[in-house]
């Protein structure tokens, strides 16, 4: 049962990883990257990571490939101009990915691991505890340090993206509101004495 | 075969990342598809710490695959806010037409 899920996860990212590269359009690119995500998030189900599957979910399918998609679809650019190299680089590009593939499949094939290794385990798992349960506990104490610096990355992209991004026009009126505060009756108020039939 | 073992996934990561080399350079000029390419080269190598991890009994892999993902949409994010920062000053994305920074 759980070849017939790998096999059919499998199947489906790699075949919508090659729809990403191959698409036209770049919106079916995002869907189909959201697709091969999807399938990911099940092959690290069938591999027992839980908590991550399900954080792959949320934070590439809710998060990273939205942003995407809203990029996509926000920058008015001629896809089909961007296409036009495609024909070009096929050979170079075909060459890469069969070296690529070539040398990894050596490594990934021909690998033998250690006996040693499965008792030099930093942190075995423990079949009693959930994959979260687990997870938590050496994050929030092991890995504290390197817990904060992600969050001082993840920080520093918010910082990056809204700085890169936001800019304020001149001609725009906006609301000042410590202006407005600031205002008193005597500096806002004059009284005058209009004479009569003269206007101000 | 009906066992999935460490090799299994260590294929599959390996065609994933195959075809992110390759979508990096077939789509020289669209620099969307190259980021959403990186994204792909990402996720095959988490699927490999994940694997490493289940076959090892080891759940440091897991943690490094956390922090994988942290980098992964931090670089995301900031790649396309330059992204549209320089589509809103040039009014294109064309990978060659990002030469600027060259003296």
């Amino acid at each position: 049962m759980q070849a017939v899920f790998f096999y059919l996860f499998a199947t489906i990212m790699i075949a919508s990883a090659g729809v990403v590269i191959f698409a036209r359009n770049p919106v079916h690119s995002v869907l189909f990257l959201i697709l091969a995500f999807c399938n990911g998030a099940g092959l690290f189900l069938l591999a027992g990571a839980e908590f991550l599957a399900m954080i792959l979910i949320v934070v590439y399918v809710g998060a990273v490939a939205v942003l995407f998609l809203f990029v996509v679809m926000m920058l008015d650019v001629d896809f089909a101009e961007l296409k036009q190299g495609f024909a070009k680089y096929l050979p170079v590009g075909v060459g890469v990915g069969v070296v690529v593939l070539a040398e990894l499949g050596f490594v990934a094939l021909g690998w033998s691991s250690a006996p040693s290794a499965a008792d030099a385990a930093a942190n075995p798992i423990i079949p009693q505890m959930s994959n979260t349960a687990a997870l938590g506990q050496i994050l929030y104490t092991k890995y504290v340090i390197f817990f904060q610096a992600s969050a001082l990355v993840l920080l520093t992209a918010m910082i990056g993206a809204i700085v890169l991004t936001l800019h304020h026009k001149p001609n725009i009126k906006r609301q000042k509101i410590a202006e407005q505060n600031a205002r008193t009756r005597e500096n806002v108020i004059e009284i005058k004495k209009v004479p009569f039939r003269t206007g101000v | 075969m009906l066992t999935i073992g460490l090799t299994h996934y260590l294929v599959v990561a390996a065609v994933l990342f195959t075809l992110g080399v390759a979508g990096i350079i077939l789509n020289r000029k669209n620099i969307i598809v190259i980021l959403m390419s990186v994204e792909l080269i990402l996720l095959a190598v988490n699927l490999n710490f994940v694997a490493f991890s289940q076959s090892l009994a080891d759940l440091t892999g897991q943690v490094f695959a956390l922090f994988v993902l942290t980098v992964a949409a931090a670089e995301a994010a900031i790649g396309l806010a330059i992204l549209v920062t320089f589509y809103r000053n040039r009014g294109t994305i064309a990978v060659e037409d990002i030469n600027s920074l060259k003296g």
